[in-house]
């Protein structure tokens, strides 16, 4: 095995060019794992915390630029107002130690379906900055994940950044696990209202081969909000049109029995998170949306 | 492939370290600091964590390349360390840290043990000891770096605080109960300038 250590962004993209087999390294907690456990002997390992740009963000007008190793712990305590519904995330990641080292980057680079940023990445919207020395590209996140641990980075690909988009209203996450900390999903929720375009966004974690949005769900409580004068009069939403969004994001999901939960109550616990976020986002954005009206 | 970094104060030297090799199994196997403990190797447990430059991590999970030119602080150092930070040091001048024989002699010896207890402990060590928060010993020193680190930054944590701090860290003899009077103790004893 070959240790290679790059001092600047633009070395990384030719060692990565040159050794496409190499592993790259930031935070280890996944890589590490399969290295001690003897699950993997990469050729080159690529370590990649001396690119300081990497550890990195930029808050912009519409997005913020995360950079690719900014650390979980970072996120939580720096961009929980832009990044609401990443930060809740960040949060449920593993332990304090794990959440110092990791960050989205490794969390798309591995793509599990369980990674805890996805839900949160998708219900936001966000785009993957990839690069190569061939170029820089931008793959939208949903197009990100092709598959079970796959991705869609070329293998002279480098993760060098996420763009997501600045919260423009309430955001929530939700994860089911059998304790707080230091804990797999069994499945996860994220939730997110864009009181600008008037959509909601969903993020589905852990519930399907790779982490998904809730396309039908989405549609369907996109209209029926537009048709009840919701986002204007600000009225509690339906019990019946949560049930139907509640229904709707659970048959989104494509799970499977494993040791953690079987496939039925990853659907069930799905159609659970999905009505109670909405509730949780739902009553906050009508709390926001009283205000403005108290005060004009 | 050699790793040159810092060990508790002080320049170390590793040779012959395997690329693949952890932050963990240098300290343990090359350098003779056995005071972080090994046993989940995937970041489960916590009883291999370490400051690496300041930060509290699993050292199961640090590449030992990763660590070149870094600044390590182990268990073995947690008392020397916790000195120089009560004496406002910025930990450059004079004689500084704690060398690894030092390191590899240390044993915990609160003011309450019988002879040769000259080997002074931090605060945290101390109310580990006296708050009964050591069984079996293995998830201790973990347990002492990360609670150490909490209490840095935040001297009087509530009970939520500790109980989050302290989440990546497994025991399996003490319930957590002494572990939270521990922590408790040595906030009290640190917000009273004892």
């Amino acid at each position: 095995m070959d240790f290679l250590r790059p001092a600047s962004w633009e070395e990384a993209l030719a060692a990565k060019a040159e050794h496409p087999t190499a592993v790259p390294i930031a935070g280890g907690t996944d890589v590490m794992v399969e290295i001690n456990f003897d699950h993997r002997r990469p050729e080159y390992l690529m370590d990649l915390t001396r690119i300081g740009d990497l550890y990195e963000w930029e808050v912009g007008r519409d997005t913020v630029r995360l950079g690719a190793s900014v650390p979980y712990a970072t996120i939580m305590e720096q961009l929980r107002p832009e990044l609401p519904g990443l930060a809740l995330a960040s949060h449920t990641v593993a332990s304090p130690q794990i959440r110092n080292r990791g960050g989205v980057g490794g969390n798309l680079g591995t793509a599990s379906p369980a990674g805890d940023a996805h839900p949160a990445l998708l219900a936001a919207g966000a785009e993957v900055e990839v690069e190569s020395v061939r170029g820089s590209r931008r793959i939208p996140v949903d197009d990100f994940y092709t598959g079970v641990k796959r991705n869609a980075l070329a293998p002279d690909e480098l993760i060098r950044a996420v763009h997501i988009r600045k919260a423009d209203g309430p955001q929530q996450y939700s994860k089911v696990g059998t304790r707080n900390a230091m804990v797999i999903a069994v499945c996860a929720f994220g939730l997110a209202l864009h009181p600008q375009t008037r959509t909601v966004r969903t993020g589905i974690g852990s519930a399907a081969p790779t982490p998904v949005r809730a396309k039908a769900a989405e549609d369907f409580l996109n209209a029926a909000l537009e048709e009840g004068g919701f986002w204007d009069n600000g009225k509690i939403i339906t019990p019946s049109v949560a049930k139907q969004f509640a229904d709707l994001c659970a048959a989104a999901c494509n799970p499977i029995d494993d040791v953690r939960g079987t496939a039925s109550y990853r659907r069930h616990a799905v159609g659970v998170m999905a009505r109670r976020t909405l509730t949780w986002t739902w009553e906050s954005y009508r709390g926001a949306h009283r205000t403005t009206e108290g005060a004009a | 492939m050699r790793v040159n970094f810092t060990v508790n104060g002080r320049p170390q030297q590793a040779d012959d370290v395997w690329e693949g090799e952890s932050l963990l199994y240098v300290l343990r196997e090359r350098l003779g600091l056995p005071g972080s403990k090994n046993a989940c190797e995937q970041g489960e447990c916590g009883s291999c964590t370490v400051r690496l430059d300041g930060v509290p991590v699993c050292s199961c999970l640090v590449a030992a390349g990763q660590a070149e030119g870094r600044e390590v602080v182990t268990v073995e150092g947690l008392a020397d360390f916790a000195r120089q930070r009560a004496c406002g040091s910025d930990g450059t001048g004079g004689v500084c840290g704690t060398s690894l024989d030092e390191a590899r002699a240390w044993q915990a010896r609160g003011t309450d043990s019988q002879a040769g207890g000259n080997v002074e402990l931090s605060p945290v060590q101390q109310a580990f000891i006296d708050a009964g928060a050591v069984q079996c010993g293995f998830c201790t020193p973990g347990l002492l770096v990360a609670a150490d680190e909490m209490l840095e930054r935040n001297p009087s944590p509530s009970d939520a605080d500790i109980r989050e701090a302290l989440s990546g860290n497994l025991c399996r003899c003490t319930g957590y109960e002494k572990i939270m009077d521990a922590v408790r103790l040595a906030a009290a004893r640190q917000s009273e300038g004892v």
